[in-house]
């Protein structure tokens, strides 16, 4: 019973406590750059949730036969491995979302969310809970992503999903399909989420020591590792 | 020399690599809450920017391409800029100590700076010459330096601000960040041919 709760814990995670995007700041680039659309967003997210997956299971798997100073280029390697998997089955399947993702899909590979959860779980447990917390995190990012291309897609665009939902109510503001549109609305959704679930933790600072220490702290892990 | 200029100024303020590509945002967010560690970031930016795209460039053109691997290109160059950054670094300590002072604690960070990688992959994408993908991630460095420079100066006067309690932190900063951005977007007529 006691680990069937620990690994639902594990999976929702990623949904709240440590949403990747909105609560940790992690993975800014893309949340920022594909979200013009609610699918792109949708695509982004699943195509990261695989490469988390993966890379999870994976590096669980041979956290005891890798040695301690060269486990840094080997999770690189072996997350671009994974994402150029997905980059070559989108090519082959989904040509259009490819087209429209473009090179954010290869930057997948230094998402800090991945290698911030490779170094922070996968190195520390078994394969089933990080291929749970892959799942969970992978969903976060996945929801947290749709929302921001959602909220852009309605504003900028009039349009959800590519049906047109805002017709005769107000006329569609370009800007938020623009690059200040996705700072500005991401901006008023972190505040939101900080603002709804302000009543459990003080949850302003722990956003900046969450900004500080993801992306530095897991290069800092990259350069101790490999020096 | 009019193609070179075009790409200067194109990377540079036309897509600016922080404001309208996405591309960096994390040390953009991170480091620019003083205008020094603004400045020290860019440096090492820059520097590894230009050494990286010149590397990149001969690894592709000469490794990749003629044994048909460009498939490989994501892990190749990954691991070829992880390791540029390592050594640059043990370079500079052994070499010129007082530039790696200054650009020392930056120089890690770089290996996960979206930059680096995307100009790499930019330069594929567009098949730029050898010339001309250096002089792109000159340029793209020295975009990311001016968006940096800015927005800290933009940063130090938020500190002071009276703000409401759920903006504070990283909100206030993506709001301000989004007001730098407009003011980009105005480069976007501004196409040299």
């Amino acid at each position: 019973m006691a680990e069937r709760k620990k690994a639902f814990s594990v999976l929702i995670n990623g949904l709240l406590n440590e949403n990747p995007t909105f609560r940790l700041l992690l993975g800014m680039c893309p949340s920022l750059a594909v979200t013009t659309m609610a699918k792109n967003g949708l695509g982004m997210g699943a195509a990261a949730t695989f490469v988390l997956v993966g890379s999870n299971l994976v590096i669980s798997l041979i956290r005891k036969i890798v040695p301690d100073k060269v486990r840094i280029p080997a999770y690189i390697t072996i997350i671009a491995g994974f994402t150029t998997i997905v980059q070559l089955l989108l090519a082959a399947l989904l040509p259009e979302l490819n087209k429209q993702l473009g090179i954010f899909i290869p930057l997948i590979v230094v998402n800090c969310i991945i290698f911030a959860r490779a170094e922070m779980f996968a190195q520390k447990n078994g394969p089933l809970l990080s291929v749970l917390d892959g799942l969970g995190m992978g969903a976060g990012f996945t929801i947290a992503i749709t929302i921001i291309g959602s909220v852009r897609e309605i504003l900028g665009a009039g349009t959800w999903m590519g049906i047109p939902v805002t017709v005769n109510l107000f006329e569609p503001a370009v800007m938020f399909i623009l690059p200040p549109g996705g700072f500005l609305a991401m901006g008023f959704l972190v505040a939101l989420f900080n603002e709804l679930t302000k009543k459990k933790k003080d949850v302003g600072s722990e956003c900046e020591t969450g900004c500080g220490v993801g992306c530095p702290g897991c290069s800092r892990a990259a350069n101790g590792g490999e020096a | 020399m009019k193609e070179l200029f075009a790409i200067l100024i194109g990377a540079m303020l036309v897509e600016n690599f922080v404001l309208t590509k996405f591309l960096g945002i994390c040390p953009f967010l991170g480091v620019s809450k003083k205008t020094s560690t603004a400045l020290g970031m860019s440096g090492a930016v820059v520097f590894v920017l230009v050494l990286s795209q010149a590397v990149t460039w001969f690894v592709y053109e000469y490794m990749l391409k003629p044994n048909n691997l460009e498939y490989l290109q994501t892990i190749t160059f990954i691991l070829v800029i992880a390791t540029l950054v390592q050594f640059v670094e043990i370079v500079l300590k052994k070499l010129i100590p007082t530039l790696y002072k200054s650009l020392g604690v930056y120089l890690p960070l770089i290996t996960t700076n979206c930059a680096v990688l995307g100009s790499a992959l930019i330069f594929v994408e567009r098949d730029y010459t050898f010339v001309e993908s250096v002089v792109f991630g000159f340029a793209a460095g020295l975009g990311f330096t001016l968006a940096l420079i800015l927005f800290s100066g933009i940063r130090e006067r938020l500190e002071t601000a009276d703000i409401p309690e759920a903006f504070k932190g990283m909100p206030i900063t993506l709001i301000a960040a989004s007001l730098v951005s407009v003011t980009f977007i105005g480069f976007a007529g501004l196409i040299i041919s």
